[in-house]
């Protein structure tokens, strides 16, 4: 497969109103794009959209992932064929813990691959070597999903998962939001750890500074529903520079 | 509210009974209709002494001057007590059978259909079942093994004629004959049920279950429950149930009475699953239970309970803190779907010094469900350093159900704490999404939610009991996505 994911054209918004306003990105395998843009420029209902989120209506262009459509695909199949979202606000789900829900996920993903499910033992122990990766404690797996984290914890937590499931084209949603320095870094380094010749990353964040620790292959600029610019991690740090307003006086050139 | 969840919603309406079916048996019925000599009939078809007689027509007498109580937010029609037959039997070729052989092979196939393989697993599991099906008790095991360690557990009429003396001793002592309008008709009319007698100091060698099932159309189901520990006794008692389908509604009206002597412990735990009548609300079990503990001295009764069935559900499991440093708990679990309504809730009187109480609620509504909890917590004059913590959360899937708490304070004595905490929740359209972007399919993800939301109750059931109702939330959350 020479291409991960496909976004032609793709038209998409919330209640009648049109956020996204013809987006084209190609993800070929050992990619990383980064999705850079202001606040409201539609990051966000990219990264929810590619996931199926309902409350989103694509109403116009297509996706093709894996060479299958997309959009024709439920949100638990999007993530048992390799797609993972690291969500910018994880949500709490209290009661259900943390390793039995993920041992839930990481067995269905291999019982859609055709391969035995694994028991609680061995589960545990590769859950273990992940949660080193990402300087988690055994209390973390103990607690509920979510339950009781801190933003940086939360954060963690969705790129262990990811560690866990380690997923053919991962979406990270401003991940890098909440973080402090030092988690920062850990979480860079559990992304990196991922990066392989055969799956893809897309990045979406407001600030340049998560790429200096994951370096993207190729950067984009979203404003307004619309990629306006793209090009290497060269534009990401001509962005930090000149700001925001240059590339929307681009957009509106 | 999302499509998925609005598509929820609409399943849970369509979703049908799992267990819908019916055994036929030859029935040695009374005709319907409700007087003195039906009473005496059942009386004399039972072999009873004439206590019990006197005991049931005592009841009787004093429900005709009562009414139904209307006090609870839960809505049917009139219930025609002429209609009812108050006595019915399977026929048996002796005088019933002697072990599980001689048990009519359809009876056994429908515990089999239930998941109650008499011969294997309860054997497996360590569990001793005492079967009621309809009215009469027809296969009791493990009955060496508690006689050796003291326990008496059969069937209630035959504790009536075996154990009179105890029976006569404790039986209305917590819930007397005229108690409430339902529990003055199960004192009248009772047909069976389970006794249990642990004496003093022994703790019970095995988890006692009775697995109460309806099947005769238009029987009404009078279960009468006793179970007795003595001083420093200790026994766990399951009772599970489920339903054939069922056009009409049935009636039950059950009484369950506990009597924890000083220092001893009954943990009673509940499943409930009853038809509830299908999506426009017909049919269905309409389940009146009348269900109370006294705790003497240091004595422990804990509740808990998961109710997912029935059509309408009146039951408030309660403990009376008689003596001082006794403990009262009530877990509780319940979903109202389709038509369903529960008003259930638990009563916890503080009598004795230094008593402690503590209740969690859990209600689930979904479909046009109606949910109510109603609780009170009353301490007496005398009842220094009472202390009660209640919890009552409440959880709607789709927004065409409804959930209620009714809880009552009637605190008498200063030096009491009672803390009164409550919730409500709506299934969340983003938990569902965290779920299915990890792969889990939309149905499994709304039973992890549910699952994790009840999880505080269901730590308190035994293992494969919790196990069960884990299994059960998800049958009655089936078809609700998709």
């Amino acid at each position: 497969m020479d291409t991960i994911l496909e976004i032609r054209g793709l038209r998409a918004g919330v209640e009648g109103r049109e956020i996204l306003k013809g987006i084209d990105l190609v993800i070929r395998p050992g990619e990383t794009h980064a999705i850079m843009g202001p606040n409201g420029s539609g990051k966000s209902t990219l990264s929810q959209v590619l996931m199926g989120r309902d409350a989103y209506e694509v109403t116009g262009g297509g996706v093709t992932y894996m060479g299958r459509d997309l959009l024709e695909m439920e949100t638990h199949e999007r993530a048992l064929e390799g797609i993972f979202l690291a969500f910018q606000y994880p949500i709490e789900i209290p009661g259900v813990n943390n390793v039995y829900f993920l041992k839930a996920a990481y067995n269905a993903l291999r019982k859609h691959r055709g391969e035995a499910e694994v028991d609680a033992m061995d589960f545990l122990a590769l859950v273990k070597q992940k949660a080193k990766l990402l300087e988690f404690g055994d209390d973390f797996l103990k607690r509920s999903v979510n339950e009781g984290f801190s933003g940086g914890e939360k954060k963690r937590n969705e790129i262990f998962q990811m560690a866990v499931l380690d997923p053919m084209l991962a979406v990270m949603d401003e991940t890098d939001s909440g973080l402090d320095i030092d988690a920062l870094k850990i979480v860079a380094k559990g992304v990196n750890a991922l990066r392989r010749k055969d799956n893809g990353f897309l990045v979406i964040t407001h600030y340049q500074r998560l790429l200096d620790y994951i370096v993207p292959d190729f950067v984009h600029v979203l404003v307004d529903g619309r990629i306006v610019r793209s090009g290497d991690k060269g534009l990401a740090l001509e962005l930090e520079e000149k700001g925001y307003d240059w590339v929307e006086q681009c957009a509106a050139a | 509210m999302s499509e998925a969840t609005d598509a929820t919603i609409d399943h849970f309406v369509k979703q049908e009974y799992k267990w819908g079916f019916t055994t036929d048996i030859e029935q040695d019925s009374l005709p319907p209709g409700l007087d003195e000599d039906v009473i005496r009939a059942i009386s004399a078809k039972k072999g009873e002494p004439d206590f019990m007689l006197q005991w049931r027509l005592n009841a009787y007498r004093k429900w005709k001057g009562m009414s139904e109580p209307r006090w609870a937010n839960i809505h049917y029609p009139p219930i025609d007590y002429q209609s009812i037959i108050y006595y019915a039997a399977p026929k048996s070729k002796k005088d019933g059978p002697k072990s599980l052989d001689e048990v009519d092979p359809k009876l056994l196939e429908t515990y089999e259909k239930l998941g109650i393989p008499l011969h294997e697993r309860a054997r497996l599991a360590g569990v001793a079942v005492d079967a009621v099906f309809d009215s009469v008790s027809v296969a009791t095991t493990f009955k060496g093994q508690l006689q050796k360690a003291g326990v008496i557990f059969c069937p209630f009429s035959e504790a009536v004629r075996e154990h009179p003396a105890l029976v006569e001793k404790y039986l209305g002592t917590v819930v007397p004959p005229g108690d409430n309008f339902f529990a003055a008709l199960n004192s009248a009319v009772f047909s069976d049920g389970s006794f249990c007698f642990v004496p003093k100091g022994v703790r019970c060698p095995m988890e006692l279950s009775t697995y109460f099932r309806i099947n005769a159309a238009n029987t009404g189901q009078f279960e009468r429950t006793l179970i007795v520990a003595e001083e420093g006794a200790f026994v766990s008692y399951l009772e599970g149930c489920t339903a054939p389908m069922r056009d009409t509604n049935q009636l039950h009206a059950a009484v369950v009475e506990l009597i924890a002597l000083d220092g001893a412990e009954i943990k009673y735990s509940t499943v409930q699953n009853w038809y509830p009548g299908d999506e426009n609300g017909v049919g269905g079990i309409y389940n009146f239970v009348t269900k109370r503990g006294k705790a003497m001295r240091r004595a422990k009764i804990s509740w808990t309970q998961v109710e997912t069935g029935s059509a309408i559900t009146w039951k408030y499991p309660s403990v009376i803190l008689q003596g001082d440093d006794s403990v009262g708990e009530f877990y509780s679990v319940a979903l109202s779907n389709l038509r369903q309504q529960a008003d259930t809730g638990t009563k916890m009187v503080h009598i004795g010094k230094n008593t402690r109480s503590t209740i969690v609620s859990k209600g689930i509504s979904a479909g046009h469900g109606q949910n109510s909890y109603r609780g009170q917590v009353k301490v007496a004059r005398g009842a220094d350093g009472a202390r009660n913590f209640s919890q009552c959360d409440s959880l709607l899937v789709g927004d065409r159900c409804g959930a209620h708490t009714f809880p009552y304070i009637d605190v008498q004595n200063p030096t009491a704490v009672v803390e009164h905490e409550a919730s409500t929740s709506k299934i969340g359209e983003d938990q569902i999404f965290y779920l299915t972007a990890r792969g889990i399919e939309l149905q499994d993800a709304v039973n992890m939610i549910v699952n994790g939301y009840c999880k505080e109750v269901f730590r308190h059931l035994p293992m494969e009991f919790a196990v069960e109702a884990q299994k059960l939330l998800g049958v009655s959350l089936e078809g609700s996505v998709g």
